[in-house]
């Protein structure tokens, strides 16, 4: 066990994947000597050179293309998109390509890329450095989508993700990137896919959220506490695949559902799981769901504290969900 | 003002006549140069104080940006990136507007969306800036079609990277300026560095200018440290541009001087005794021994000039940092024409929160 900070886990994991298996290697811009723009590849290049933690010209769908490539060929390439917001480049490699190469040939070809990008808000990087947009990658059939909130869960899901055999959008909550410590198990640590992590037992409310909102969540429901309201926080730690059964479980115990996400509300991943409850729990459910999301606007640069949940949003949004208007 | 000696611009037209740099306004393409390079030590200052919230520097850059920012006429539109605070100094953008968009505050026209450096200044035709790299290549391309096709006798200029160039955006861009022989200065600045890619990293082809070859139109490697002959080739381009001739590449050769940004550490990838090397061809020295030589400056004005572009940078700033903040529901506008039910929903529940005591900014 060691104490780290998420992007810490995250480098600790792609560490522990190379030293495992020549074949894995890195894609990126500024990976290289620069250790990656948030340090994520710190100290790689030394380890491994230039041959496995590659800087790439500029150009993501140069990065995408040759990492499904490579991984037709058989080797395992982890690609580094500077910031989610980037990928758009890229966005016909992975949704075209990526996502359907298994399906289109009947599985003859498989194509293991894991994409990591640091997604989300609350760095004052305005439209640009701050989207949450997982939501167009769930909604492409044929790629798992992984959000850790913690350390242990960075280096997890990413070693899990390393040795999947399906393409994996792996998105980084670069805000928490060093705020968040927790212990890390040492070696080839792996969380399953499809498994959520219950961090708080509670009775009157479920509150869902992944990645960057968890801690947020967390505080929120540490309010609510105090406030007599017992409230459930799930972490999906998985978009795709999708814990449902924990998600309905949950709000068959506490009858009230809270979903929140940076992404803007419109088609968010809350509507997913709003409609699953629907579906699966309705019967259980004794208020309406709510949904604390950022709005349908673009990501804001000045105005980004109004635009983003917080706690307080999040614990006003449970207190009405329980106690009604 | 041509050889002949009649002025031929307005203070709102910095493109004078004449093939070479106009002689009598040689000292104020001086200022701006000196103007950027303040705002640039002014800027990495607030921003280490925590006053603005990011910054990327241009210092290095000033010749290029200068010399061709003259080169334009007021009808010429400028796709820029997000380093092209010198371009906007001289097509007369106020340093106090560049300013409160680097504060974000009630007065930029932008409404504070976006990060510092990405400027939109419509009177100026300075189209808005975005960060992701190559978009606005493709985009002026478009521009200079629709000129072409209103019979405007006018060009546009696009600012990029060397890291650009390896950009989607950068090739469909040539391709279409050259299929249609759209009138399109391609205007790369080869400050050596995408980050901390090396230039030679970026593409193997020896100059970025001979890329242009393979689109079937003239590409130019330029000292982009000399004003001049900046100045020259923009202005050639832009004539052979609205002429019907059709795009030409240009690579202004520089040397980033500062950081790529307030986030960066350039000694990570690079050493210190690079970047003195560099300095010895400071755009703004050389174009300063040039001016004292002609004797157009003297010690004592330049150190004069300094100081009144210091003082003047710091007035403009203060005042920004005056200017009221947002209002927060403009968070609500410009996403669409009209808002949608959606929106004015949100809004409203904006309100609701703020009633009943929550976000508030
Ligand atoms: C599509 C895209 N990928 C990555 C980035 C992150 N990024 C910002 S600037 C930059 C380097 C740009 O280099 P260059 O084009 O040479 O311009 P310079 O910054 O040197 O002016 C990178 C990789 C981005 N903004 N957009
Ligand atoms: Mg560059």
């Amino acid at each position: 066990m060691s104490e780290l900070t998420i992007v810490q886990a995250v480098n600790r994991g792609l560490t522990e994947a190379m030293r495992q298996d020549p074949d894995v290697l890195i894609l990126g811009e500024d990976v290289g000597i620069n250790g990656g723009v948030f340090r994520a590849t710190e100290g790689l290049f030394k380890e491994f050179g230039a041959d496995r933690v590659v800087d790439t010209p500029l150009s993501e769908t140069g990065i995408l293309g040759a990492a499904i490539g490579m991984a037709l060929y058989g080797l395992k390439p982890i690609a580094e998109i500077q910031f989610l917001d980037f990928i758009y480049p890229a966005f016909d490699q992975i949704v075209s390509e990526l996502a359907k190469f298994r399906y289109r040939s009947g599985g003859q070809y498989p194509c293991h890329v894991v994409v990591r990008a640091p997604y989300g808000g609350g760095i004052k990087g305005g439209l640009y450095h701050s989207q949450s947009t997982e939501a167009y990658f769930a909604h492409t059939a044929g790629l798992k989508v992984a959000i850790p909130s913690t350390p242990a869960d960075a280096k997890g899901l990413l070693l899990t993700a390393i040795h999947d055999e399906d393409p994996v959008i792996f998105l980084e909550p670069k805000r928490i990137y060093r705020s968040v410590t927790g212990e890390v198990p040492d070696g080839d640590h792996r969380v399953p896919f499809g498994s959520a992590r219950l961090v708080r037992e509670g009775s009157n409310v479920t509150l869902v959220a992944y990645g960057a909102m968890v801690p947020a969540v967390t505080e929120a429901a540490e309010t609510l506490a105090n406030e007599g309201i017992s409230a459930e926080v799930l972490d999906l730690r998985t978009l795709v695949p999708l814990d449902e059964a924990a998600v309905v479980r949950s709000v068959e115990k506490t009858g009230r559902a809270v979903l929140v996400h940076e992404a803007a509300r419109f088609c968010g991943f809350g509507g997913e799981l709003a409609a699953i409850l629907a579906e699966k729990a309705f019967f259980s459910l004794k208020a309406p769901i709510a949904r604390v999301t950022g709005y349908d606007t673009p990501f804001p640069y000045a105005l980004e504290h109004v635009y983003l949940p917080n706690p307080e949003k999040i614990a006003h949004a449970a207190r009405s969900t329980v106690r009604g208007g | 003002m041509t050889n002949g000696g009649t002025v031929a611009h307005s203070d709102a037209d910095p493109a004078p006549e004449g093939d070479g740099f106009p002689r009598d306004r040689r000292l104020e393409a001086y200022r701006w140069m000196v103007t950027a390079r303040v705002v640039d030590e002014r800027a990495l200052s607030l921003q280490r104080q925590g006053r603005i919230g990011f910054y990327a520097p241009l210092s290095g850059q000033e010749a290029a940006q200068v010399g061709a920012a003259y080169a334009l006429r007021p009808e010429d539109w400028v796709f820029p990136a997000y380093r092209e605070l010198a371009v906007a100094l001289v097509r007369g953008v106020p340093l106090r507007s560049l300013f409160d968009q680097l504060v974000g505050n009630s007065a930029d026209l932008s409404k504070g969306t976006q990060m510092p450096n990405h400027f939109a200044y419509r009177a100026q035709h300075f189209v808005s800036a975005s960060s992701p790299i190559g978009t606005q290549i493709t985009q002026a391309v478009g521009a200079a079609m629709a000129m072409q096709r209103r019979h405007d006798r006018a060009a546009t200029i696009t600012f990029f990277g060397d890291g650009a160039t390896s950009s989607n955006d950068f090739h469909a861009g040539l391709n279409f300026a050259g299929v249609f022989r759209a009138p399109t200065v391609f205007f790369c600045q080869n400050n050596q560095w995408a980050i901390s890619l090396p230039r030679e990293r970026q593409t193997v082809s020896a100059t970025l200018a001979e890329k242009a070859a393979a689109y079937g139109f003239p590409g130019v490697v330029v000292d982009g440290n000399d004003l001049e002959a900046v100045y020259r080739v923009v202005r050639a381009a832009r004539l052979r541009a609205i002429a019907g001739e059709g795009p030409t590449l240009i690579e202004a050769q520089v040397y980033r001087f500062g950081p790529h940004s307030t986030s960066d550490d350039p000694r990570r990838y690079r050493t210190d005794s690079q970047v003195a090397e560099a300095r010895q061809r400071d755009p703004i020295l050389l174009l300063k021994e040039r001016l004292l030589s002609e004797g157009l400056l003297d010690a004592a004005s330049e150190q004069e000039l300094w100081e009144s572009v210091r003082a003047e940078a710091a007035r403009a700033f203060e005042a920004a940092e005056r200017a009221p903040p947002l209002d927060p529901h403009t968070l609500f506008d410009n996403v669409f024409a009209t808002p949608t039910p959606r929106l004015a929903e949100e809004r409203g529940e904006y309100d609701r929160l703020v009633r009943e005591g929550l976000g508030k900014p």
